[in-house]
Formats: C-alpha cells, structure tokens, sequence
C-alpha cells in the first residue's frame, strides 16, 4: 500500500471518529456511533500495517501482540460489573497513558526517527517526545490511582501532604529544568533527563489524584479521560501522524468538555478540584455552618411500601450507594411493579451522582429502566412540588438543601435535587454518617422526611415483597 | 333600608329549577336583605311554599306582584320579554342572560334603565370568582346526570363482576371534552366502575383525567388548543381530520360516549358523524351534552332520546332540570356568595362596585347602560403567555447542555484573547513549517472535538468516556510503525501494541455491551 493510500485511509478513519463521537450525542444513533468507531480503527490499523512503515518481518509480532491485548480485553468487556465500570475506564486510560510512554521511549531510542531533521526540527521533535511522555507518565500513573481509589483498594479520602502545591511547583520547575538538559544533551546521553523527568511525572500524577476527594473522582476520570487524549496527540506530533493528532485532539476536547460539565454540576472550579480535597480553598468554614437541628425520624420497610401503593406520582434518586449495593435491579422490579399500578415513577440523576459521568445511566440502563423516564436534574427539579414520594438511595450531597439555604456550607451554591419539596422524601442509608464532601445534611432532619436504613439492596428487596403482599 | 330579593318561578318549559333554595333564604336575610318567593316557585325541585315561609321568605301569588314588589330578582333563565315587562324600573336582576346571544334582550333590559348580573359572564380565570361559578357548577351536575342516563338507556352494568351466573365486562365510557362536565362524568363513570376514556383539545388537561381514573385518549396530531380563559378554540383541518380518526376508533370500541364539547360562541363541533353512530354495537348509547347548541353527534336530536342504527341517542338540554334539588342548591349558594361580595357591609344594600374584577365582569348593564363586553382582566391575559415562555424555554435546552454558561466579564474575554494570540504568535515567529501544518489540525481538530461533543446527552457520558477510551487507542499506531528488526524498540513497540489493543477491543466492546442495554 502506498503512502498517499495509507494517508487517504486515515481520512476516512478520522470522519468516522468525528461521527462516532457525533453519533454518541442520543441513545438512538448511538450503536450506530460505535460501530463508526470500530470500522474507523479497523481501517486506521489495517492502513499503518500493510502501509510503507512497516515490514513483513514485524506482522507476525504485530498479529501476537493484538491476540494478547485483545482477549485480554474482551474478557474484560464481558465480564466487568457494570457498577465497575468507573474502575474499568480508568485502569484502560492508565494504558492509554502507558502505551504513550513506551512509544515515546522507543521512539527517542529509534535513530531512525529524527534522521534528516534539521536543528530546529530535531528541537521540536525532542520537545515533543519529551511533551508526550510527560502526560503519558501523569496519565498512567494518575490512571492507576484512581483505580485503586474507585475499586477501593486505596481510601477515598483525599490524602493532603503539607505544602503540596510548593511540591507541585518544584516538581514542574525540576522537568522544565531537565527538558533543557535533554534538550542539549549529546546524542545518547538524553536518557538521563528523560528517566528524571518520568519519574517526577508519574510522582506528579499520584500525588494529584491521591489528593482528590471520592465525591470529586467523576472529575477525575473525565480529566485523565482528556489527558489520554493529549497523550495520543503528542504522539501524533511526535510522528509527524495527523490521524493521531487528530484522534487525540477529539478524545482530549471531549474529556475537557466533561470535566467541566463535572464542575459545573458541582458548582466547582476546575482548578480547585484539580488542587484538591474540600475545605483547603475557602478555610475552615465546615464548622462556621449551621448545626441542622430536629428529629431524625425512622420508617420500616413496610411503612415505605405502603407509601409508595398510595402514591400517584415517585421521583427515584439515586446515588453511589446504589451502585455499592448493586440494587439497581430491585430498584426496577419496584418501578415495573409500581408502573404497572398506574403510578407515575421516574428517576433523577444528578450529573455527578456515582462515581464517573453517567454512572447512574448505565447501570439502570444495565436493569433495563427504559431511558425515557430517566431524567437529567433541570428536567425534573421543578416537578418535585407535585410529587408524592421522592425515594432517595444511597446518595447524600447531591439531595442536600444546605446547598442552597446555607451559604457557609462547603457546597454552597452546587445545584441539588430538591427532594424535600415532595411531600414525603425517604431517604435510604446505611447510617447517619455524613456523604463524600464531609458535610452533615438538613433533609434528614426535616419534618416530611423518613429515614430507611440499612443495606439499601436488602431494604428494597423488603420493599418489593411488602409491595406485592398488600 | 334593606332591599327586597324576589325569586320568580320559572316559566320556561321544562325548567325545573329555582335560584334560591330555602336554605339561602336564611343566609340572605341574615345578610340583612327582605326575600320574596312566588308561590310555587320551589315545587319542582320539591321545596314548598311551606319551607320557604318557616325560613322567613314572603311568598306572593302571582308573577307580577313578585316583580313589582322585588327591588333584586334572582332568576336561573334568563328573561322573557313579558317577564322584562314586569320588571321595576331601575331594579336589578341576577340569572343568566349569555349576552352574546341575546342581543335583543339586552336591549329591553337596558330600556328598563336595569342593573344586570350576567352569572354566564363571570370572570372564571379569577380564583375569587370561583365560588360564584355557576356555569362550573351547574356543568357538574350535568356531567353526573349524562351518565345516569347512560346508564340508564344501557342494558348492562357498568362494572365488571365475577358472579356464579357468569363473567360481566365493564362497560367502556369515552367522554369527548373533558371540561367541568366532561370532568364530572369521568368521575361518576369510573366510581360506577366503568372503565373510562376521555378526549380534549386542550393538552393541558390530560392529568386531570388521569386524577380522576380516566385514560386520556390523545389525538395524534400536534396543536395545542387553549383559547384563552379556559376554553378550547377552533382547531385546523389537519387536526380535525386526526381527531375523527381517532374518534371513528374509539366509536367501534366503547359503548358509550358522552360528548361535552363546546366552543364559546359558536355551534357545537360535530364530533361523532353517522357513519361513527353505525359502527357502534348495537345497544350502546351516546349522551349528547351539547344538544342545545346543535349536538356534537350529527344524529341528535335535541331535547329528545331515539335509537337510531341500534344505538340511543341522548339530546336532553333540560340535565339540570332532571336533577333539580341539586341544581338548585348548588345555584343558589352561587347566588349567595355573590350577593355576599355585593353587600359586603351585611346591611342589605347592594352595591355593584365596578372597581371588583368578578362584579366588573358579571355586570353587563349598569342602570340601562351595557357594559358588555367588559375590558378584558388583566389577570387572564399573562398566564397563558407565561406558560408558554417556560415551555420554550426547556425545548430550547433539550438534547445538551445548552449555550455554554455565562460568556464571563468583558476583560477576561479580553485577557484569554491576548493570552492567545501571544501564544499563536510564539509558535508561529518560532516553529518549522512542518509542525506548523499539524499544529492547525491539531487546533481544529480541539474545536470540531468541541462541537461534536457538547451536544452528548448526559445519560450517554459513560458510553462517550469508553468509547473515547478506546479511540484513543489509536496510539498504537505509534507502536506499529516502530516495529522493526532491533531488539530494545521492537520489545517497547510490542508491548504498546498488547496494551493498547486491551484498549481498543475492550473499549469497543465495553461501549457495545453498555449500548445494548439502553432502551426506550
């Protein structure tokens, strides 16, 4: 295959990435969307192997290397828990970033690569490996932390060492200081800033994450989602490849735009979540704010059920606490039961409910919730008022008035579910124990609200039994 | 001096009811107001004479005397011209009078130098004038009696049974309209335990249906159809032609329909055709609420009951008449709250305060001078504009997330233009022109990236994040071209194209797999 063949394949790989991620945007295209994406990858592979840069020689170990990686893959497609998908998509971002750091290595190693370059090309090019391998180390090891922090190997709380933004700082005067020193290292002798900087970025991109608090992780995955995009673009640069300048531009612009719809969902600056854990931006207001005071007022399984037999109308939140308990498909038992009684059930998600963007979405699409009564925040905020039962499970700062009546609350000002304009709110938990953001939530002391508690799975399964027993 | 309230008997034929009940009576007097009753006013709705004069009215024999003798007549009909004839110069009269209509009566009220209160012209948007609504209230009581006398022509029961003598259907309703008639009849109809359908132009009253324990049946064609203050407006040939489809469904369906649609002066809409009435089975019934003015079903004949293709048709226009205590009771206290907002000094004086929104609208002739129609409220005017804004509102927000939010400040527009072009600037005094070219695919690419992006609907996020995942795997071709004889490079290049291929073929099949599961 000739070169200008191989270059008009990565065209039309890149339109069909374009309409992959285009098609994404509804339910309906969506499959459509996906396919785009496998037949674009499909042709971009196809077109570099059989293209001018590589050899008969490397296909045997191309074809090994792809039968490795991708029943490791599968498997893991298939046998993932939909609840870890968070845990999923950051470990494969964590290779993403990881393959960017092999590349970039070899790469610099390759002689063949920066031959006939000129001075200031030669620069450029070192820059970008040395770039590329930067954010794929910050990616990779990030990658992993978050991983470890969303499968709970690591503790979610964020981890503050002192002075961390001076650490932060030093660390990145230390690698603009070695990226001069490889810049005008002597060939062969570049490895040494390249090996320093490595290990700072994968420092770095540890430090960053272990810093984030569990509630702020949708963010994060969003954010190394960007990152592994970057990575793949400076690759591209590296290689002088416009389809992987492009891919990566389209992956890094689409992981941007969600982080800030995460922030935005949470009333939060970019920055101060980047920077980490609550209460460190503003000082110590958390006990400046408002004690709730009031009941706490208990309710039984079956009191619940005979709620929800009576109600016209049932607003379902859910939250993380719904995906811990895998209660997702008793959740939908209980709507199909309650649907079929002729009450109006729907559900609202809050954008940063669960732990990664869409969380919630997938898994109650995973127990078969029809789409079209899964409702965004804005859709159904106001709906509330004329609402009966408004179920809240497992989820706590999302359903948090204080967010709105207390300005010295740490989430002041985050957009929540005002659950308690319904006129009942229950409330599933395990205990009183406070959400993510540390703080203490007014609704559960207010009048028309109950507490259910105990594992939300086996309080639902109650719920149901006591449902079809009346 | 308190004035005289006198209530006349009805002469209009058919007409069963009374505007005062002597229950009123009482309530009126201590309102510090004189009442009068025509003997025999009240002996059709089974109120004698007797039971007015212990609750403290006078009666009077005979019409005239009545008139003469009232300084305020309530009335249900609206005036004869014999009966205008009777009336005191400058008195004032209280019934309905549908001014519209009625132009010519208007006139010889308004030669009689007479304060009118039109009941029919009350200001019904206004939630203080809901208690004086009598077309609300007499309309309910309408609605319950179409359905008794459905129920009455229909040869079976209206709720299902299991019996030892065998298995009963319950009987389907649908109901055509669903204002305060069509509402009422829904509710009579399902507590009868019929199993009930109803239809309305206007949308907006599908959930009250559904409250009530109907099935809101919707025609399959986009318009809306408020016309303002509560009434349904004239719909367009597209939407006519949609609706009579799905009333011709409906007809083959159900064995009885109640029809209650009216549009305000105009004839009735003719809803049910012949054709529709034959392909009933035979036995079913249809109660033709809007037989006065003219009926919904082309087959009806107003004030009266016939079977025609098997199927009986119900005009009767005298409802109201066939429930005459209830009627009654329920008139009157309407006329009692607005006696109440006329003399709010309790002294038995009257005084039509044109000031009052309610009294404003009712008042359609002031001391011989009509003041019909009455500039229009400024209440009812803004809602429904209001409504319509918050409509648009979210159908313009639908499918993303919307304009990006607020632009910010002027000088951090400003500052982000600066920092831009500095950087621009820097790239291009400094790098080859080879970087160059990626460098402007590189930007575009961010912003179709941006563009595609945005408009993803947020249950969609997680598919968006693996599916992006696994594109990013695309870097193995950074890996393939790197495949070459050396030892260290090749053992790197194959090791980004184990982990990236995990990547791709995982972040597909992920993708797959999660989008499968998305259903309607």
């Amino acid at each position: 295959m000739s070169g200008n063949l191989a270059t008009v394949s990565y065209i039309g790989a890149t339109i069909l990435f374009i309409l992959s991620l285009g098609g994404l945007s509804n339910p309906e295209s969506s499959r459509r969307g996906n396919l785009y994406g496998m037949i674009g990858m499909t042709i971009a592979v196809l077109a570099t192997v059989f293209g001018p840069r590589v050899t008969m020689a490397g296909i045997p170990w191309i074809i090994g290397a792809m039968v490795v990686g991708a029943s490791v893959g599968l498997y893991a497609a298939r046998t993932v828990q939909m609840t870890q998908m968070p845990e999923l998509v950051a470990l494969m971002h964590s290779l993403v970033g990881l393959a960017a750091m092999l590349v970039g290595f070899a790469n610099y190693i390759d002689p063949a690569a920066s031959s006939g370059l000129t001075d200031a090309e030669k620069h450029i090019h070192e820059i970008e490996i040395y770039v590329g391998i930067l954010i794929g180390a910050v990616t990779f090891s990030g990658s992993i932390i978050a991983f470890g922090k969303l499968s709970g190997k690591i503790g979610g709380n964020p981890l503050l060492l002192p002075a961390r933004h001076w650490l932060n700082l030093a660390g990145l005067l230390v690698v603009i200081y070695f990226g001069r020193e490889f810049l005008h290292a002597a060939p062969g002798e570049g490895m040494t800033p390249l090996y320093v900087m490595t290990v700072i970025a994968l420092l770095f991109g540890i430090h960053m994450v272990m810093a984030i608090g569990g509630a702020d992780m949708p963010v994060v995955v969003s954010m190394l989602n960007s990152y592994s995009g970057w990575a793949a673009a400076a690759t591209g640069f590296m290689l002088s490849n416009d389809l992987l300048i492009v891919t990566g531009a389209l992956v890094g612009s689409s992981g941007a735009i969600l982080s800030y719809i995460m922030c935005q969902a949470m009333n939060r600056n970019f920055i101060s979540v980047i920077a980490g854990g609550f209460g460190t931006t503003s000082g110590a207001t958390p006990v400046a704010g408002v004690q709730p005071a009031g009941e706490v007022v208990p309710i039984s399984a079956t009191e619940t059920a005979e709620l929800l037999g009576e109600s016209k109308s049932v607003i379902i939140v859910p939250g993380y606490g719904m995906a811990v308990a895998q209660a997702q498909h008793t959740v939908y038992e209980i709507t199909k039961y309650l649907r079929e009684k002729g009450v109006n059930v729907r559900f609202g998600i809050h954008p940063v409910a669960g732990r990664m963007p869409g969380h919630m979405n997938v898994l109650l699409a995973e127990a078969k919730v029809p789409y079209d009564i899964v409702f965004e925040m804005d859709e159904l905020n106001d709906d509330f008022p004329q609402t009966d039962v408004a179920i809240v499970i497992g989820a706590n700062d999302i359903v948090n008035p204080g967010a709105q009546d207390d300005p010295n609350s740490p989430i002041a000002g985050m957009p929540v579910l005002e659950v308690w304009k319904a006129k009942t709110s229950i409330v599933m938990k395990r205990s009183m124990a406070s959400g993510y953001a540390g703080v203490d939530n007014p609704l559960f002391y207010k009048e028309n609200n109950r507490m259910l508690f105990g594992d939300a799975k086996k309080m639902l399964d109650e719920v149901l039994v006591a449902l079809k027993a009346a | 001096m308190s004035l005289m309230i006198g209530i006349p008997r009805e002469i209009s034929a058919g007409e069963k009811r009374v505007a005062t009940v002597p229950d009123v009576v009482e309530k009126l007097i201590k309102l510090g107001f004189k009442v009068a009753v025509e003997s025999g006013a009240g002996d059709a709705a089974n109120f004698s004479d007797e039971v007015y004069r212990a609750a403290g009215a006078e009666i009077i024999d005979g019409a005239a005397k009545l008139w003469a003798a009232s300084d305020i007549v309530f009335k249900v009909r609206g005036p004869t011209a014999e009966e205008v004839g009777l009336m005191r110069e400058g008195g004032t009269l209280v019934s309905f009078i549908w001014p519209a209509q009625n132009p010519e009566l208007m006139q010889q009220l308004a030669a009689k130098k007479a304060t009118v209160l039109a009941i029919d012209s009350l200001p019904r948007t206004l939630s203080r004038a809901q208690k004086m609504d009598a077309l609300t209230s007499q309309a309910g009581v309408a609605g319950y009696r179409a359905v008794i006398e459905a129920a009455n022509a229909f040869g079976r029961f209206f709720n299902g049974q299991i019996t030892a003598a065998g298995k009963v259907p319950p009987a389907k309703v649908f109901i055509a309209g669903a204002g305060v008639a069509g509402l009422a009849a829904i509710g009579t109809a399902v507590s009868l335990g019929a199993i009930v359908r109803a239809n309305d132009t206007r949308a907006e009253v599908a959930d009250q249906v559904v409250s009530l324990g109907g099935e809101f049946v919707k025609v399959d064609y986009e318009e809306e159809g408020s016309g303002g203050g509560g009434y349904a407006k004239v719909m367009s040939e597209g939407f006519l032609q949609a609706q009579r489809e799905m009333y011709a469904k409906q007809a083959k369906e159900v064995d009885i329909i109640i029809t209650t649609a009216l549009i305000p002066g105009k004839p009735a809409p003719r809803l049910i055709t012949a054709e529709m009435v034959q392909s009933m089975k035979p036995g079913s019934v249809i109660v033709d609420m809007a037989a006065e003015r003219g009926g919904n079903c082309e087959l009806t004949e107003p004030g009266q009951a016939v079977v025609k293709h098997g199927v009986t048709i119900v005009g009767y226009t005298d409802l109201n008449s066939r429930l005459a205590k209830q009627s009654s009771t329920l008139y009157s206290t309407n006329l009692f709250r607005l006696a109440e907002e006329l003399c709010k000094t309790k002294d038995g004086i009257a005084d039509v305060n044109m000031e009052d929104d309610a009294i404003r609208g009712l008042t359609v002739i002031k001391e011989g001078n009509i003041t019909w129609p009455p500039p229009a409220p400024k209440v009812s005017a803004a809602p429904p504009a209001a409504a319509k804004a918050t409509a648009a509102a979210p159908a313009a927000k639908k499918g993303g997330h919307g304009k990006s939010s607020a632009p910010g400040s002027a000088t951090s527009t400003t500052v982000t233009f600066l920092v831009a072009a500095l950087m621009f600037w820097f790239v291009g005094a400094n790098a080859p022109a080879a970087f160059l070219a990626h460098f402007t695919v590189f930007v575009l690419a961010c912003f179709v990236g941006y563009m595609v992006v945005w408009n993803v609907t947020p249950a969609l996020h997680t598919p968006l994040m693996s599916v992006t995942n696994a594109i990013s795997s695309i870097i193995a071709i950074g890996a393939l071209v790197q495949i070459g004889p050396e030892g260290w490079i090749r053992w790197l290049a194959v090791a980004g194209i184990a982990l990236t291929a995990v990547n791709m073929f995982g972040g597909f099949a992920v993708t797959q797999r999660m989008l499968a599961m998305f259903r309607k």
